[in-house]
């Protein structure tokens, strides 16, 4: 297993900047998420990371030992494509013995550690078929233990589910944990679902057009975002954002957008007061308001406009004067549509966000 | 009772089948006749070589195994020995597959794979060389042969033969290169394997039914190769199957009909027999390359 630091690494494609300066550690054992919309550059770092591009600038390090120029066979890194990347001329056995062959294991040896990796994701019973003969569940489970059977140091995953169907994908990616934390190999995923990100990885990292936006624990991730971008992209359903101008209004501290006023407590504020500025984008998140039906403090009114049931929850959507919300409700609420409600956001679980972008917290917390 | 909407009398369904049948007679007729020339071409052939003669040009009189007796000995002191022309035309035909494919191979996965310098011209410049007529380059050719020292060699008419093909086939095996994805190629670099492994273990197999279907045709080119065989070798003792047909067709007295047609036999046997067991490989060639999700 290996420590994986990446130093201002940046690759260059042409005159696009695929990845600009990004550093990043990876603790020994750990299993990191890199999260963003397609083009973001996670799945170039992850090529660079696995030697099949060469860095513009920058470094890689494992353990310590710089990795830049050495070729991808010396990296000791297990990859899953997205695509799988079988080889199709190759029995199930082939493909995976296929890196072992290659480092002139012998043959028994060889033997066991196939049966063993194929047992551990229960295809034993698949060793002796073409690849173009198993579902795209199977092809997923072959890829892994490609890569896993040589014991790699560092487990590099480019978009391992994303060709699964739904309820195939909650169970692989439970297991793909599992056999990570069996296995305690340093893994890299690579993912633009957050959801897959949020439930698998210890920390991860979001990127958008090649810049790291944020590093840290889905929970301070979800809780705590540091700019508008990670609040927006992490979360399902995702954040309430609206723009609004900080003002008096009749005394009090508010957060107006038209017709739309948000009442603030005094500690809000004074951190408003602060920052100097009076545009901001405010985000709450659907599950952090509650509905009331009397007018309380710190709450605005609104309408409901639609009425989502998902299940064990149900989805509600507010609108007050032009500003429109999403929030998250228990199902035994008696909500109807048109139903003039009272809609109080936790005070505490406010996000601000400045004109540029950055969260307000990173003007106090600094 | 319901009706059925369709209200077909059993009159009409006969008519309907009639129609369909007169239609297929119509079409198979006329392919016939296209092809009756073909047809009557050989079988001319084919009954020359059994007879002694054809009356009204068709048909045979008196069996004889006679036109084929120069299986085993020279119709006359002037030829050299079948079996040898037999061999170097297996020569030029194997040595076309080995130089095509050995050349082609390597050389489409390059202008495949690998961005450099000049790949854009190359691959633009195959395409030109492909345009020219062979036959315009036969002077050329013959001096430098001359001055390489294979003129009159098998070996000779296969480089330039080869060459000539080289920009079909590389054309052909890129198409089958270009099929497979970069991900399986960076699999078996991260899997452990060297850029050469690579290629070797990973690539060529997925582009078998390229590399099967150029062999092909690179033996049945240098098999039928007729031109440059009888401009560049003189030699009998290089002759191969096409100099000997020429030489019963020009360079005798009189016109053996019988020996001419056992001898065009003898030299499509091979050929036919070989195509009937390789055509599934041709016909991938249109295809051009791997199905998708193979």
């Amino acid at each position: 297993m290996a420590q994986v630091r990446l130093v201002k690494l940046r690759k260059e494609f042409g005159k696009v900047v695929a990845v600009n300066d990004l550093s990043l550690e990876i603790k020994d054992g750990e299993f990191i998420a890199m999260l963003g919309p397609s083009g973001c550059g996670k799945t170039t770092t992850l090529l660079m990371i696995a030697g099949i591009y060469y860095p513009t600038r920058g470094e890689i390090y494992f353990d310590d030992v710089l990795m830049n120029e050495v070729p991808p066979k010396d990296r000791h890194v297990g990859l899953v494509f997205q695509s799988y990347a079988l080889y199709p001329h190759m029995t199930v056995y082939q493909n995976i013995a296929f890196p072992l062959r290659l480092a002139k294991k012998s043959k028994r040896e060889i033997d066991e550690k196939v049966h063993e990796v194929a047992r551990l994701t229960q295809i034993e019973d698949l060793l002796d078929r073409m690849p173009s003969q198993l579902s795209g569940g199977q092809q997923q489970r072959v890829a892994l233990c490609r890569a896993l059977v040589k014991e790699p140091e560092v487990l590099l995953l480019d978009e391992p589910l994303s060709n699964l169907d739904a309820r195939l994908r909650i169970e692989t990616r439970a297991e793909i944990k599992r056999l990570q934390q069996e296995l305690g190999i340093t893994t890299i995923l690579v993912t633009h679902d957050q959801v897959e990100a949020m439930t698998m990885a210890e920390r991860i990292a979001v990127l958008h057009q090649g810049v790291l936006q944020q590093y840290g624990l889905p929970n301070e991730l979800y809780d705590a975002p540091r700019n508008l971008f990670v609040a927006s992209f992490i979360g399902d359903p995702p954040m309430n954002l609206v723009r609004v101008r900080y003002e008096i209004k009749e005394g009090r501290p508010c957060l107006v957008a038209g017709d739309f006023a948000l009442p603030l407590s005094s500690e809000w504020a004074q951190r408003i007061e602060k920052s100097g500025e009076r545009e901001f984008t405010l985000g709450i998140r659907p599950e952090d308001m509650n509905l009331l039906f009397n007018e309380q403090n710190h709450a605005f009114s609104g309408m409901v406009s639609l009425i989502e049931p998902l299940g064990g929850a149900v989805l509600v959507h507010i609108h007050a004067g032009s500003a429109r919300f999403r929030v998250l409700t228990s199902r035994e609420k008696q909500i109807f549509l048109g139903n003039q409600l009272w809609v109080q956001p936790k005070l505490e679980k406010l996000q601000l966000f400045l004109p540029d972008g950055r969260s307000i917290r990173e003007l106090y917390e600094a | 009772m319901r009706r059925s909407v369709y209200p077909l009398k059993t009159s009409t369904l006969e008519k309907i089948r009639r129609r369909e049948r007169a239609i297929k007679v119509l079409l198979y007729g006329f392919l016939f006749i296209t092809a009756l020339p073909i047809i009557i071409g050989y079988s001319w052939l084919f009954l020359n070589s059994f007879s002694e003669r054809l009356v009204y040009g068709l048909i045979p009189e008196q069996l004889t195994l006679k036109n084929w007796s120069f299986l085993w000995k020279p119709p006359s002191p002037y030829y050299p020995s079948l079996w040898r022309a037999f061999a170097n035309t297996l020569i030029l035909g194997l040595g076309m597959v080995i130089t095509v494919v050995g050349i082609s191979t390597p050389a489409a996965y390059v202008l495949s794979r690998m961005k450099f310098p000049g790949r854009i011209e190359i691959l633009a410049g195959t395409l030109i060389l492909h345009s020219f007529p062979g036959i315009t380059l036969l002077i050329s050719l013959y001096y430098v042969l001359r001055t390489l020292g294979l003129l009159n060699t098998v070996v000779g008419v296969f480089l330039v033969k080869a060459g000539l093909m080289m920009p079909f086939a590389i054309w052909v095996m890129k198409g089958f290169f270009d099929g497979i994805p970069w991900d399986v190629e960076r699999a078996a670099l991260v899997d452990g394997a060297t850029r050469f492994q690579t290629w070797y273990k990973v690539m060529l197999p997925q582009v078998k039914p390229g590399i099967g279907a150029i062999s092909i045709l690179a033996f049945l080119s240098g098999w039928s190769e007729y031109i440059y065989v009888i401009t560049f070798i003189h030699d009998k003792r290089s002759w191969t199957l096409s100099s000997y047909v020429n030489s019963i067709i020009s360079d005798y007295r009189f016109l053996d009909y019988g020996l001419l047609a056992s001898t065009a036999l003898f030299y499509i046997f091979p050929v036919l027999v070989f195509f009937l067991f390789a055509q599934r490989y041709l016909l991938q060639v249109s295809i051009g390359g791997m199905k998708g999700g193979e």
